[in-house]
């Protein structure tokens, strides 16, 4: 496949292969070879999932406007496809593959750069009120002019419905609950939802704009604040990116204990959606106890890895704290102790029919939808999307740990959370199975290990190089795309997380439900605001 | 049922006993709003790691509601509003419109670094280097994030009550 595709590649005119090994392929094409390229690479018989998408103001390197799309395909090969010599515009590629509708007029607002042939034109990370010409990520602004006295706050762009007995329902930004901000325009007909548009970007705080020229480390600590409750996974995509740059090999327990660490916030996270899906229908019996195991499992980061969420434990080339045998005999017995009570419990929320009545075809998206939309993580799989970073690429301990996707095909609420309650029983084995891999090598006695912090203060990146980490967080596939300048600084860093993707699926998922089914839809994605507006 | 039993024994157990002291050791910072303060979140553009944490208040572990402190759905039956986040500058009018919509007497609580000075967005075209800049501030809470014990006791403050200290649940 590798061989034919490679073919294909060369035959466009002007490409140029830079890279191409067993897992990996880096393509330069010409503008407008880029759409039929494309075309051609979703007509494949396993569609390729789309990682991210970046554009980069590389005018003073003499290329222009770059742009790259990575892409990942079956075999686990990773394709990049890039063009450079972009002046005010690109062409659009969301006819084709709509999944990279907002990465586009992202692109617009931040760049300045004309996607043509884009179908939304409206304004989507600045909101409208920014002052003309404003646009933070190109080289040439200055940084005097870079304040937020440039914006004026207008009213936000949402489409009419017009007719005989449609209301328009605006709620937020600021929600009735404790949740992240986001402007809903619901237009209803009866209780029935018509249509949604959903302004979000409220938290758009400007890190990429932030990240640049900072060192690797101070970089980390941004990522790690991206989002409070996908910090590994932030942290790992991220020191992944890093450590290729740098060359670093990881030691078999490193290895080992960031697989834990990715697990165990998969379980505080899904445990605690769990719970929050209840909290949806007022149901809380189910909320309680969700909440109850998401704090025992939060107790546990703290009592083990000095901090509830997790944070300043991934470092590029190794961790800060490896537990000694005492905290890790405690992981072992809480973790024994939370499983149990957790088949103890959901048994409370599966079985009960009031519950599932509300869940069962509730918030239904198709399969086609996810594809096109390019939605990762639980949502897709609980649609019938077979993917998950964890399996579809190889990396920390995962391949010989044997993890089974989850997959549902109803695409509903039911759906997803029957995915996380089968993805919790996994991550306990998974943990459970290296905890008894550590406790018989008898490895893990030093709590710090001073070579590897070492290692980390004298980390030097070469120039002007660019690498890509990735990591399957609770909500989905995040990719972290890092480009060095001269002295080994950031460049640009593009972050896209899961909620990045999934978001523009929630709109989709409620049309035609009724709007007190919302809260519920949305608990069920369980999506991140901060790192999606970054 | 039984099986309902047992999780309602568990449960009673997990939420430990806390000494909560009746004896004040200062002034409460505004003694106009009594003992009971209903609470307003308002999100200035967190990283939803202070956020999740206040959320943790109202878990079975924390229960603030037994310190007369509840969460309520709008401004206007608030006595407190905390602020997480630097003040994104997409949300600084909505953040002035909550203060502005809150009877007095009121109290604003930044929660957490972002909100004390900016955190990690120090610096950013698009927030503010905390809520501060935009309302005023009475009581800060830091931390990145402060705990939910550290926010009971800076909710204790206000009202002029001894700080907590909950022992571990587990
Ligand atoms: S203080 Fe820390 S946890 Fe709170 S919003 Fe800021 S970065 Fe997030």
């Amino acid at each position: 496949m590798q061989n034919q595709l490679r073919d294909y590649l060369l035959s466009q005119p002007d490409s140029k292969i830079t890279i191409w090994s067993n897992n990996e392929g880096f393509v330069w094409l010409e503008v407008d070879d880029l759409p039929k390229v494309l075309e051609y690479l979703l007509t494949l018989p396993e569609r390729p999932v789309w990682l991210t998408h970046v554009m980069n103001d590389e005018r003073e390197l003499g290329h222009g406007f770059t742009l790259y799309l990575l892409l990942h395909l079956i075999g686990d090969f990773t394709l990049t496809l890039a063009i450079k010599g972009l002046d005010d515009s690109f062409p659009s590629l969301t006819p084709i593959f709509p999944a990279f509708n907002w990465a586009e007029r992202e692109a617009q607002d931040l760049f300045g750069l004309k996607a043509k042939g884009h179908p939304d034109n409206r304004p989507l990370i600045l909101h409208p009120g920014w002052q003309i010409g404003f646009h933070p990520l190109r080289k040439d602004i200055p940084s005097e002019s870079l304040n937020d006295d440039k914006y004026k706050s207008v009213p936000l762009p949402v489409p009419n419905a017009l007719g005989e007995g449609i209301f328009e329902i605006p709620v937020g930004p600021i929600h009735a609950g404790i949740i992240e901000p986001g402007h809903f325009r619901f237009q209803t007909i009866g209780e029935t939802v018509l249509n949604l548009d959903a302004q979000l970007f409220y938290t758009h705080k400007g890190i990429e704009k932030l990240l640049e020229g900072k060192d690797l480390l101070e970089g980390l600590s941004i990522i790690e604040r991206l989002c409070a409750v996908c910090t590994v996974s932030h942290s790992l995509a991220y020191c992944e990116a890093v450590e290729k740059l740098a060359d670093i090999e990881l030691t078999r327990e490193t290895l080992l204990w960031r697989t834990i660490l990715a697990e165990l916030e998969r379980l505080y996270n899904h445990i605690g959606d769990i719970g929050n899906m209840c909290a949806g229908v007022g149901f809380a019996l189910g909320n309680a106890n969700g909440l109850q195991g998401k704090e025992r499992l939060q107790r546990l980061n703290h009592e083990v890895f000095a901090h509830r969420f997790l944070r300043g434990v991934v470092v590029p080339g190794g961790l800060k704290i490896i537990p000694d045998s005492k905290s890790l005999y405690a992981l072992k017995n809480h973790l024994t102790e939370i499983a149990r009570d957790f088949e103890e419990w959901i048994p409370l929320i599966l079985e009960c029919y009031e519950f599932r009545q509300r869940a069962v075809t509730t918030g239904m998206l198709k399969r086609e939808s996810a594809i096109d939309l390019g939605v990762t993580g639980v949502a897709a799989r609980a649609s019938g999307v077979n993917f998950d970073w964890r399996t579809a690429h190889a990396h920390l301990l995962y391949p010989e740990l044997a993890v089974k996707p989850v997959v549902e095909e109803t695409g509903d609420v039911w759906a997803r959370i029957s995915v996380r309650v089968c993805e919790v029983r996994e991550s306990f084995r998974i943990i459970m199975t290296l905890l008894r891999e550590v406790i018989i090598t008898g490895e893990s006695a030093v709590k710090v290990s001073p070579e590897r912090s070492g290692q980390v203060r004298n980390l030097k990146l070469p120039p002007l190089q660019i690498a890509w980490g990735c990591a399957e967080s609770p909500r989905g596939t995040d990719v972290i795309w890092l480009m060095t300048d001269e002295q080994g600084k950031i460049f640009r860093c593009r972050i896209r997380t899961a909620a990045y993707a999934n978001w523009p699926a929630v709109p989709l998922a409620v049309l035609g439900n009724i709007v007190p089914d919302f809260p519920l839809i949305n608990k069920s994605f369980e999506l991140c605001y901060s790192c999606c507006d970054r | 049922m039984w099986n309902l039993l047992r999780r309602s024994i568990k449960m009673g157990r997990l939420a430990r006993k806390i000494s909560i002291d009746s004896g004040t050791t200062s002034e409460p910072i505004l003694p106009e709003l009594g003992q009971s303060l209903h609470i307003r979140h308002l999100d200035c553009g967190s990283c939803n790691g202070c956020d999740w944490e206040m959320t943790a208040l109202l878990n079975p572990v924390y229960d603030i509601q037994r310190f007369g402190f509840d969460f309520v759905a709008s401004p206007r039956h608030a006595d407190v509003l905390m602020c997480t986040g630097p003040a994104s500058t997409h949300l600084v009018r909505a953040a002035r419109d909550t203060y502005e919509a809150m009877p007095n007497p009121k109290c604003v609580v930044a929660v957490g670094d972002c909100a004390i000075n900016g955190g990690v967005s120090q610096g950013s075209y698009a927030s503010r280097q905390g809520i501060g800049e935009v309302l005023p501030v009475q009581v800060c809470i830091p931390g990145c994030p402060p705990t939910p014990e550290d926010m009971i006791n800076g909710l204790l403050q206000i009202i002029g009550k001894r700080p907590i200290n909950l022992q571990k649940a587990d």
